[in-house]
């Protein structure tokens, strides 16, 4: 049993990381007061964009390099397609939730569309992603040490770095305190002589930024080929968010969560101790957690107070 | 006399769509003073000092700070000049503390340094008679300390001018009183201090000067020792005023609304109405005075239907109606002008007429069958609009968010009183509106009482509940501290109950 | 003046709708030109594809109905205050309700086609209320629930056909309906000269119409629906049963797209394909909000829709632009309606300079009549 839990942990490490750093980039949207329901669009959007780097240069390019260069090109494109998201709420108070909406459905477009000059198919495969490492030294503790630190991605410790980095950000720091208040209270922000506008555009940004760095590290670890979709991950990362309650500590629980449900639906198939379980029950499990973990989370919502409110 | 002020707002002029908000109004500031500004709602009070603060930018004019004209063009401007404001409704952020919301853009630095912040905050607290707790979250503070916060922020920026909007909305008496007295320890120290108001004997307990302004307009510059409120009323509203409403004795009846040890919690798990009890009988006008926040909104609530009752009875005309739905208690004969016309008052994108209809489109005659008769809601609604003078721009077809709030309260209470309920709530009935509104809105409770059928009141504004009231009843903490004869009673003895303190039933 | 000007001339819907398609177009243009396609004739073939004869136009009118079910059902949900982005799942078991009927129930076809289409409306209508009662009862954002319910309906599909309804040739697919199970008449295919395609889902789609018209506009549902759609808080003030409102409007919603899926899987197509989540549910969205979530105005969006969609498998095979610009054109098209006011004020402004012109002119003539006096 514990072998087996040993054996998927870094599974679950590598499918959660992409949920984190995504569910991360919508707190930043959504704690400035913009709800974001297109982070599943960006998140796509950063998942063509690295894979479509990727396999322009993986035969030019050495190889650590292209990754990295691979991944900022996901930053980027998640930024571009937010912009669109950050222009529609904050400038014209479009109603943010057809926004989002309409950035999920044009990157989806879009990225298949693109993918299909360079394939004709419409996926992308690269040749090779981030190698999996065991870190010296203190993967060699017993217990916590194949857990965490044997067979691990770069790109987790880049992703949950980040994290920490927000973390501190967002509640140490005076930029943190007034990001934070242009999603409570932004008419009292604004009398403090801040620009609540060029506030909620950074935290718009931020979530295009870590939404494509989540699809990017999607691809490079465990993915593999850019395919057109990924499957509901970004409304996963959403969901996490709202059971986190929308602070750092509850989305590292929440989407740990969701993830380690989800690796448990997709190893399936290869462990012999969950094969008397029909397939289907582990397919629809995740989606199914999630409901129940709304159905908890959702009755008493801290959600910043002027989320999702056009100023 | 230039040199001795302190502002000089020279003939500003300020438009907006369809509206001019301030038209050639000329303000000066001595150092030093409480200077009163004096103006209905709507006359353009709130747009002038928004101008001044650096929310707004002028069409016309100039301004001056001690002499030199200067741009303000944001917030940021006008601290720097040493202006501050303390906001009618308060901008401040609910769960932060009292500390972060002092220090939000004025963190001194990248890094929050909430200690050292906290105990500067309080050493400036006490060098001018403000206690806070700078440690507590605003949700968790008492309005007062709310906006001893307000205060603070400005103090802490070394604000000189400070700007005080509509300051005694929300507080008691005694809190009032401790303002004011606020207000003179500030300016032996050197602050100058501008008062926006509608209140006569406020400007005359603690200003200097009064400059009235009616319809965007600057109408005088008065001394206030010796100008009478009356002339300042006059002055305020173009025509003499009488406060007192015509109302006949009462001729009270039977009980229509009867609460019994009635409990309710409120929204943070705590008992927001403890063991209430009162009668309201047909023909009276029972009004319920207390601070903001001391469970009028839960009582409201749960008569009304739109909380749940933890324990007690709500009998209405003979009916226990405390498990009843909202539709059944209407049925009952309850009529509610709600405290929040924008929340619960309209459904702003929606016609007069469906908004009329909103409580009985139903049942016949409004509708038959689950088929809605349109003839006869839009006769019916237009009966209304007429009967209470509801102003639209395209008649009952246009929706109720463009109306002006006054028409849009006139066409709430319009139609409660249209359905005729036995039993008519009115919260806040005449908040935010111009005196002609007040007037009307006032008569028609009355005459409603006049009737035959039961009111109850709740308002913030004492003025409002002795007017209208032939009994009051003073809550506090949740609790029913007395209920007394508007005849035998005065503003100073409410004002102590509603502080909490005790007194013998004076039935 | 000015002010009774700019209402006259507000940017009306149309207006709006017609902007956000120019924009849609000329984005799907320059996404041709950038592959090196002449957009011009790109756009000729697609728009040949779609309606070069009238078989093409049948089959164009047979996708526009399963748009136009699930534009409905998105525009009647957003009407009532809720975002049913679930159209896609309801879809899917609706469909396989009425597969399942197609597959198993003989009876007369009047008789036959009532049970078929109440089948569908209740696989769809239950799929719906799940998320409705959820958000009614425990405030759970029905924008994330309804696209969970999306995916539990896709993969229980994926097991449910090959394990139960199993194509005889294809793992994909699931066994064919009989055509005489189907939606499909032969009168219909005549006219539309052996379109494949088209259905007798255009009777029901227009009795659809009808029908949720009727419902929001002249009864007494309709108006407690739109009530919490537009207010919450004042219709539970008023006395409506806000959490019984929200899930019936969910239910309806899902009912239309039931019905989306019986037009679709037993009409425009004969069986049902696992591994594919059906787009038109998405594409809904767009046919809703063009159509300015109006009955009629869904109607008009939808064969717009049909025609985009119907013709760009003519175009992908003439020229080398991929289908995926359809789905490019519909999402930008979305966005625009979103940002409407951008819209606004650039007609209103646009009338509004207009209007300045003609009383300049009108001062000048005025002033000459006058010197000339």
């Amino acid at each position: 049993m514990w072998g087996l839990f040993v054996q998927i942990f870094p599974y679950v490490i590598a499918y959660t990381i992409p949920m984190l750093i995504t569910s991360l980039g919508g707190l930043y949207s959504e704690r400035s007061g913009v709800s974001n329901l297109g982070l599943e669009g960006l998140m796509l959007s950063g998942y063509f964009a690295t894979a479509f780097f990727i396999k322009l240069t993986e035969n030019i390019m050495p190889h650590g390099i292209c990754i990295v260069m691979g991944l900022l090109a996901g930053i980027i494109c998640g930024m571009l397609f937010a912009l669109l998201h950050a222009f529609a709420s904050i400038n014209l108070k479009a109603d943010q939730t057809i926004s989002g909406t309409a950035i999920n459905m044009l990157a989806a477009a879009v990225t298949v569309y693109a993918a299909r000059m360079i394939t004709g198919s419409g996926n992308i495969p690269i040749l090779m992603g981030i190698v999996r490492n065991d870190i010296p030294v203190i993967s060699k503790i017993p217990v916590v040490g194949p857990l965490f630190f044997a067979r691990s991605y770069w790109s987790s410790w880049l992703a949950l770095g980040i994290w920490a980095f927000s973390w501190w950000l967002l509640y140490s720091t005076s930029f943190g305190l007034r990001l934070r208040a242009c999603g409570e209270h932004p008419s009292a922000v604004e009398s403090a002589g801040i620009n609540v506008y060029a506030m909620r555009y950074f935290g718009v940004l931020m979530s295009g930024a870590l939404s494509g760095l989540g699809g990017g590290i999607m691809l490079v670890t465990y993915s593999g080929e850019f395919n057109g979709s990924v499957a509901g991950l970004g409304f996963l990362a959403i969901a996490a968010m709202i059971f986190g309650q929308w602070k750092p500590l509850g989305i590292l629980g929440a989407t740990f969560f969701f993830g380690f449900f989800t690796t448990l639906a997709n190893v399936s198939q290869v462990i012999p101790a969950l094969g008397s379980v029909p397939t289907v029950i582990f397919k629809i499990f995740p989606y199914v957690v999630t409901l129940i973990a709304l159905v908890f989370s959702s009755k008493h919502m801290s959600a910043p107070a002027a989320d999702g409110v056009p100023y | 006399m230039d040199s001795n002020y302190v502002i000089e707002m020279l003939h500003i002029r300020k438009e907006f769509p369809g509206i001019i908000a301030n038209d050639d109004i000329t303000l000066q500031i001595k150092e030093g003073e409480i200077h009163a500004i004096l103006g209905e709602n709507g006359a353009g009070k709130s747009t002038l000092m928004s101008i001044l603060f650096g929310l707004y930018r002028p069409d016309r004019g100039t301004i001056k700070v001690r002499g030199q004209e200067v741009t303000i063009k944001n917030p940021n401007d006008a601290t720097r000049l040493g202006i501050g404001m303390v906001h009618q409704h308060f901008q401040l952020v609910h769960n932060f503390t009292v500390t972060e919301n002092i220090i939000l853009g004025k963190e001194d630095g990248f890094i929050l340094h909430r200690k050292e912040a906290a105990l500067k905050i309080k050493k400036l607290s006490e060098k001018y008679g403000l206690n806070i707790a700078p440690d507590m979250k605003i949700e968790d503070i008492s309005v007062g300390m709310q906006q001893r916060v307000e205060i603070l922020k400005m103090l802490y920026r070394d604000a000189n001018i400070l700007i005080f909007d509509e300051p005694t909305a929300v507080l008691t008496p005694q809190e009032i009183d401790d303002l004011m007295q606020i207000m003179r320890n500030l300016v032996k120290e050197g602050k100058s201090i501008i008062l926006i108001t509608h209140k006569l004997n406020e400007i005359k307990a603690a200003a200097d000067r009064c400059t009235v302004i009616r319809r965007g307009k600057m109408i005088d510059v008065v001394d206030v020792a010796s100008t009478s409120m009356q002339d300042m009323a006059a002055m305020m509203v173009g025509r003499p005023v009488s406060f007192k409403v015509d109302k006949a004795q009462a001729q009270p009846g039977r009980p229509v609304l009867e609460l019994k040890n009635l409990c309710v919690m409120n929204t943070k798990n705590v008992p927001g109405v403890k063991n209430f009890n009162l009668t309201v009988h047909a023909g009276e006008i029972v009004g319920i005075a207390g601070v903001d926040g001391n469970g009028q909104s839960e009582l409201v609530e749960a008569i009304t239907g739109l909380v749940p009752v933890q324990s007690g009875q709500i009998i209405i005309n003979g009916t226990d109606a405390a498990h009843l739905t909202i539709r059944r208690r209407n049925e009952l004969g309850l009529g509610h002008i709600p405290e929040d016309r924008q929340k619960r008052g309209i459904v702003p994108i929606e016609s007069i007429s469906d908004n009329i209809a909103i409580k009985e489109f139903y049942r016949p005659p409004f509708s038959r069958y689950g088929i809605l008769d349109d003839g006869y809601m839009r006769r019916y609604a237009q009966n209304v609009v007429d009967h209470f003078d509801v102003r639209s721009g395209e008649g009952i077809k246009s929706p109720a968010g463009k109306l002006s709030g006054g028409n849009q309260q006139k066409m709430i209470v319009g139609r409660e009183i249209a359905m005729n309920p036995e039993l008519l709530i009115a919260v806040q009935p005449t908040r935010g509106l111009d005196v002609g509104a007040i007037e009307y809105i006032h008569k028609q409770i009355v005459a409603h009482r006049d009737k035959g059928n039961a009111v109850l009141l709740v308002s913030l504004e004492l003025d409002e509940i002795f007017n209208l009231s032939d009994r009051i009843a003073v809550i506090s903490g949740g609790e029913l501290m007395n209920i007394v004869y508007t005849s035998e009673t005065n503003e100073h003895a409410v004002g102590l109950m509603m502080a909490g303190v005790r007194q013998q039933e004076v039935r | 003046m000015a002010d009774k000007i700019k209402e006259e001339h507000k940017s009306s819907p149309f207006l709006i709708a017609f902007s956000a398609v120019i924009l849609g177009l000329l984005a799907g243009g320059i996404l041709m030109a950038v592959i090196g396609e002449n957009p011009f004739a790109a756009y000729g073939f697609m728009f040949k594809g779609s309606l070069m004869n009238m078989e093409r136009i049948g089959n164009s009118l047979a996708t526009a109905m399963t748009l136009l079910f699930t534009g409905l059902a998105f525009a009647f949900a957003y009407k009532t205050g809720l975002f049913n982005i679930g159209c896609s799942g309801q879809m899917l078991v609706g469909g396989l309700m009425a597969t399942i009927v197609a597959h198993y129930v003989f009876l007369p076809r009047p008789l036959y086609l009532i049970i078929l289409i109440l089948s569908a409306i209740a696989g769809g209508a239950a799929w719906a209320a799940i998320p409705g009662y959820l958000k009614a009862k425990f405030n759970v954002h029905e924008v994330v629930s309804t696209i969970m319910m999306n995916w539990i309906a896709y993969w229980s599909i994926y097991y449910f056909i090959p394990a139960y309804l199993k194509g005889p040739s294809l793992e994909t697919e699931s066994s064919s309906i009989v055509v005489s199970q189907s939606l499909r008449t032969s009168w219909l295919s005549n006219i539309f000269t052996g379109s494949e395609y088209v259905n007798n889902s255009i009777f029901i789609a227009v009795a659809a119409i009808i029908l949720i018209q009727y419902l929001l506009s002249r009864t007494t549902l309709g108006f407690s629906l739109k009530a919490v759609g537009a207010n919450k808080s004042c219709a539970e003030y008023a006395g409506i049963n806000v959490n019984r409102s929200i899930v019936l409007s969910m239910t309806i919603s899902g009912a239309l797209a039931g019905l989306a899926g019986l037009s679709y899987y037993t009409g425009y197509s004969l069986n049902m394909q696992i591994g594919v989540m059906p787009s038109q549910g998405f594409d809904g969205i767009a046919v809703a909000l063009l159509g300015a979530s109006t009955p009629v105005g869904v109607l008009l969006a939808s064969i717009f829709f049909g025609i985009l969609q119907s013709g760009k498998g003519f175009m992908n095979a003439m020229t080398s632009v991929p289908p995926e610009i359809a789905d490019t054109i519909i999402s930008v098209i979305i966005y625009f309606t979103a940002t409407s006011i951008l819209f606004e004020k650039l007609w209103n402004g646009f009338f509004h300079k207009i209007h300045e012109k003609q009383e300049e002119k009108a001062a000048a003539a005025d002033k000459q009549t006058q010197e000339a006096q």
